[in-house]
């Protein structure tokens, strides 16, 4: 009788990698960091030019822009916003799933720009965390595609598994009290 | 027939209400005495003058003088290409007039936003709220007295609002400057405001002492 050896071929499949599982969780979500572009002056002019072919985000796997906060993973805060538009900004952030970031494209996103004025908010760092800041009135594509691999680099180094338990907003002990019940 | 033959039908029609057009630049400006009679004058000008197009409707804060606001119609007519403005003044307390929604119904949002921006209430307009601020704001922002940096307000769930840091300024224009270092947005102080460019620069340091002093915040 012939037997049939099941298990790891590593002739088909190749070597094992040995990884950190943080490691290996933040090498998918910095190659899919799914934008959600909040476009809201001139900037998303060149945010959608970063967009085009010319520059072509999705060479680092963000082109999927998510018009939806439900499925977004960073906000791209371009333009100016004003108080008008500042809760609505800030709701459309509270929608978005964890983990989420956030980059303030341009002068006016990051803080109200020439608009020192009554009726724009200084900066959207006052309402939602921000994790890049990118100068410019607008700023290049280039300038937004290193915000982007910049956010890249601090994602990859993000620790994920420890701060699991935090993030459901409850002790272990209680998350295996809840699972019995 | 060119703007100031209309502008003399109207005169025509109206009489004494009406003050002699004066021209500026080509344009003609009639200003109505009683600004009660707005939508009746406004009426005439487009149902027998042919004026179809309300081009824009402007208001001014003249601060610190009575009557306090002015309203400009600027109206033109597709059929005779005639340029028209028309100008009428308003007290503060009453702050009201009748609205010209009635004649051009794009009156409807210059209203609101003058109503928006000024406070000036518009009698007999359909739906007047603001229109670029948010409903509950409590300030006209565009009033002389209100601060550049703006006022803080809170309107729960809708929007809320803060004063913006104006380091070195705030910045303001003279209108009317002979030349472009007289008209461009500057630190303005009337002790140095007269000096020349140079001499403001050196006294750069006074200027901001009293920027800084709370007291000149508080002037309107």
């Amino acid at each position: 009788m012939k037997t049939v050896e099941y298990g790891y071929d590593s002739r088909i499949e190749g070597d094992v990698v040995y990884t950190r599982v943080d490691a290996a969780l933040n090498w998918f979500r910095k190659n899919s960091l799914w934008p959600m572009p909040m476009g809201l002056a001139c900037c998303a002019i060149e945010l959608m030019a970063t967009a085009a072919s010319r520059f072509d985000i999705s060479r680092f796997g963000m082109e999927v822009m998510r018009f939806s906060p439900r499925q977004a993973d960073v906000m791209i805060v371009a333009g100016t916003v004003t108080y008008k538009m500042a809760l609505s900004v800030k709701r459309i952030y509270e929608q978005m799933t964890d983990p989420k970031w956030v980059i303030a494209m341009g002068a006016c996103a990051s803080t109200g720009g020439m608009y020192r004025s009554y009726a724009v908010l200084q900066g959207v760092d006052r309402i939602i965390p921000v994790d890049v800041y990118v100068a410019g009135c607008p700023p290049r594509p280039e300038a937004l595609l290193d915000a982007l691999l910049k956010l890249q680099k601090k994602v990859s180094t993000e620790p994920v598994v420890s701060t699991l338990t935090i993030a459901s907003g409850m002790k272990k002990s209680e998350r295996v009290e809840e699972q019995v019940h | 027939m060119s703007a100031l033959e209309f502008a003399n039908k109207l005169i025509a029609q109206f009489g004494d209400a009406l003050s002699t057009p004066t021209e500026f630049r080509g344009e003609i400006t009639l200003v109505l005495k009683d600004a009660e009679r707005v939508a009746e004058v406004c009426a005439f000008a487009k149902n027998t003058l042919g004026f179809d197009y309300l081009v824009d409707i402007s208001s001014i804060d003249n601060y610190g003088e009575d009557p306090r606001w002015t309203i400009v119609y600027h109206i033109y007519g597709y059929g005779n290409h005639a340029y028209l403005r028309l100008k009428t003044n308003v007290s503060e307390e009453k702050s009201e007039l009748p609205t010209v929604t009635g004649v051009w119904r794009t009156a409807d949002w210059h209203e609101r936003e003058i109503y928006d921006m000024m406070g000036v209430r518009f009698r007999g307009h359909p739906d007047l709220r603001r229109i670029l601020m948010w409903e509950g704001y409590p300030y006209f922002p565009l009033r002389k007295d209100f601060p550049l940096a703006g006022k803080p307000s809170e309107m729960p769930d809708v929007a809320f609002s803060n004063r913006a840091p104006l380091e070195g300024g705030p910045f303001v224009t003279t209108p009317g400057g002979k030349d472009t270092i007289a008209r461009e947005p500057r630190v303005r102080v009337p002790e140095t405001d007269s000096l020349p460019t140079n001499a403001r620069l050196e006294r750069r340091q006074d200027v901001k002492e009293i920027h800084e002093d709370p007291r000149h915040h508080s002037k309107p």
